[in-house]
């Protein structure tokens, strides 16, 4: 008995050793091609945004010109002063705008997704499946598609063209509620629950204080992903919004593209091409800088 | 007899319970729905009520007079709006572009993004942490800022990919009317394959090591690993990816809309999300309503339809 035990748990690592020999010397052919075809794909996916950076140090004039994946003429800050005093300076409005939806819709939304998650997955009551699974086909509809039909509903309200017809959307996230509903059922132990409870804490204060705190990690995540859907959305906002003062940035810089050929208000090239590249910038950082998050986020949808 | 009980006991407990509810109970049930009521009621109020306004709208017709003095009437037109948006030959085109679209760019984009996550995820390769971002870049810039730059760089005139080509002898115009639906294909994969890949890639990490370690100590090659062993192991995510593509390229607008900036040969009615635009612009309500409808039906039978077919096929997802 005793000696089986070594023998087995000698035996992987004499295992793995044998077998990893003969794949170092045979492996460095295929390891080159692999190397090449990831090289290959990574150019495709990062040669437009080296050519979007590029081009936005670039006068209008250099753009028609020359090699549009190297610098000519350095112009970025001559274009960035453009893009912000263009038409009055109406970028800062659209940037603040931009802000406003995205934090204001992803942090009513994550507070009321983590209020549902909790409820869904923490109290047993009749209707709590029918509740769940509304949910989860809600989630495969998709914002562009419920576009038109605010549109139709809020033009009746006479809500469109005011703040509200794209803040008001944004507050609801039904992917929200199940990453919350996920989170809370496998974080938020029951014994806590319990031991507030004994200790004569209300519900609600059990929430604010112990559920809260655990499921923060969801938190960030949802708020993450729904800042982003915000963000970038373009349909809702360009139906609802006709006043451009109102108009979030990525409107605002199609609009821009849009004119750029008409008239005495004609919007050069570079100008659109910086704006467009300015934009992108909070949510690449906020990418970057929040990794764990959004591949958790990923993850949980993933394993549904 | 039976009605009789359950009548009064449904009388004594509201809630509908057979038992009286204790104290706790009520309170329980008054924070449940203390928690689900701000939910509940704006996704009442926002995906419940527009869906069922637009399905109204779509059974009704405006009647204008014909001098436009007094006010348009509404009346009840049951399927006409339906007969008249599929009788129309610019949106059933538009239905007929988005399938064909996706038919193509579906499989090849997902093909794209197994592969380059197998790739990935292989133990021998290098530089793992850079060639993962490198893919994602493109789906952490917002869609329209991709959109914008696409069309400048198959824009006539602009596009530094044309004038390759011309130094090479090909003339190429990617915004022809032939080379509109690879374009845009192209900047759905240019944007989507980094997502798809990475929810594949999760997938792949979540493989127990040992699996392909047996199966190279039985002499499997690494393709014969991924293929037979990694890929059936990641059926889910790529159903899940399957799925989230069917519905996103049903609902493609961006791209199109804002290549018609550089594209003026691109019409207005190209993709059906974008000819309901077109109505409400035209202020066209009902057809708008029945367009999006019919819109969403497509979307909802292609992937639970989708669904139902690998569920059928494969037993459990």
């Amino acid at each position: 008995m005793s000696t089986t035990t070594p023998v087995r748990s000698a035996a992987p690592a004499t295992r793995s050793a044998a077998s990893g020999a003969p794949r170092a010397k045979r492996q460095p052919a295929s390891r080159w091609l692999v190397l090449g075809v990831l090289s290959l794909a990574s150019v495709y996916f990062l040669a437009p945004v080296w050519w979007l950076l590029v081009s936005s140090t670039k006068t209008s004039g250099d753009l028609f010109s020359g090699n549009g994946f190297w610098f000519g003429h350095f112009a970025l800050f001559a274009n960035l002063r453009e893009v912000f005093t263009h038409q009055g300076g109406i970028y800062w409005q659209w940037l603040a705008n931009s802000a406003l939806y995205a934090v204001g819709g992803a942090g009513v939304s994550t507070l009321i997704s983590a209020m549902a998650g909790y409820a869904l997955a923490k109290y047993a009551y009749r209707g709590r499946e029918f509740t769940f699974n509304t949910v989860l086909a809600a989630v495969l509809v998709p914002q562009p598609l419920l576009a038109v039909p605010l549109y139709l509903l809020f033009s009746q309200l006479h809500l469109v063209n005011t703040y509200w017809a794209v803040l008001l959307p944004s507050m609801v996230s039904p992917f929200g509620v199940y990453l919350a509903r996920i989170y809370a059922a496998s974080s938020v132990p029951d014994e806590i629950i319990e031991a507030g409870r004994i200790d004569g804490a209300g519900e609600l204060r059990i929430f604010m204080t112990i559920a809260l705190r655990v499921m923060t990690p969801a938190l960030v995540t949802i708020f993450l992903f729904q800042f982003v859907s915000i963000w970038t959305n373009y349909l809702l906002p360009v139906l609802m919004l006709a006043n451009d003062k109102l108009q979030p940035v990525t409107v605002g810089v199609v609009g821009w593209q849009a004119q750029r050929a008409i008239g005495p208000t004609a919007v050069p090239f570079n100008i659109v091409i910086t704006a467009a590249m300015v934009s992108a910038i909070p949510l690449v950082v906020l990418f970057l800088s929040l990794q764990r998050f959004w591949r958790s986020g990923l993850t949980a949808g993933s394993v549904k | 007899m039976t009605t009789a009980l359950a009548g009064r006991t449904a009388r004594q407990a509201p809630a509908g319970r057979p038992a009286r509810p204790t104290r706790r109970a009520r309170r329980q049930a008054r924070t449940v729905a203390l928690f689900l009521a701000p939910f509940l009621l704006l996704f009442t109020a926002l995906y419940l009520a527009p869906i069922g306004y637009t399905v109204y709208q779509s059974l009704y017709r405006m009647h204008r007079s014909g001098l436009g003095l007094s006010a348009p009437t509404q009346t009840f037109s049951g399927l006409a709006n339906y007969a008249t948006a599929l009788g129309d030959p610019d949106f059933r085109g538009s239905l007929l572009r988005v399938l064909l679209i996706g038919a193509v760019q579906v499989p090849l984009m997902l093909l794209l993004a197994l592969v380059l996550a197998l790739l990935l995820d292989a133990r021998s390769t290098m530089f793992k942490r850079f060639f993962r971002l490198a893919f994602f870049l493109p789906y952490a810039l917002p869609g329209v800022v991709g959109a914008i730059m696409w069309s400048y760089l198959v824009a006539p005139g602009l596009s530094p990919i044309t004038a390759a080509a011309h130094h090479l002898g090909l003339h190429l115009n990617l915004t022809s009317d032939s080379m509109l639906g690879p374009t845009i294909g192209n900047m759905l994969t240019w944007g989507w394959t980094g997502y798809n890949m990475l929810i594949i890639y999760s997938a792949l990490q979540a493989i127990p090591a040992e699996l392909s370690e047996a199966a190279t100590m039985d002499g499997c090659s690494a393709v014969a690993i991924a293929w037979r062993i990694k890929v059936p192991m990641v059926r889910p995510a790529l159903v899940l990816t399957t799925v989230f593509s069917i519905i996103g390229t049903a609902q493609l607008y961006n791209e199109p809309a804002i290549l018609h900036n550089v594209a003026p040969n691109l019409s207005s009615t190209y993709t059906p999300i974008y000819a309901a635009y077109d109505a409400v612009n035209a202020n066209n309500f009902n057809a708008a309503a029945t367009e999006s409808v019919i819109l969403a039906l497509l979307a909802f039978v292609l992937s639970f339809g989708f669904l139902r077919l690998v569920q059928r096929r494969g037993g459990a997802l």
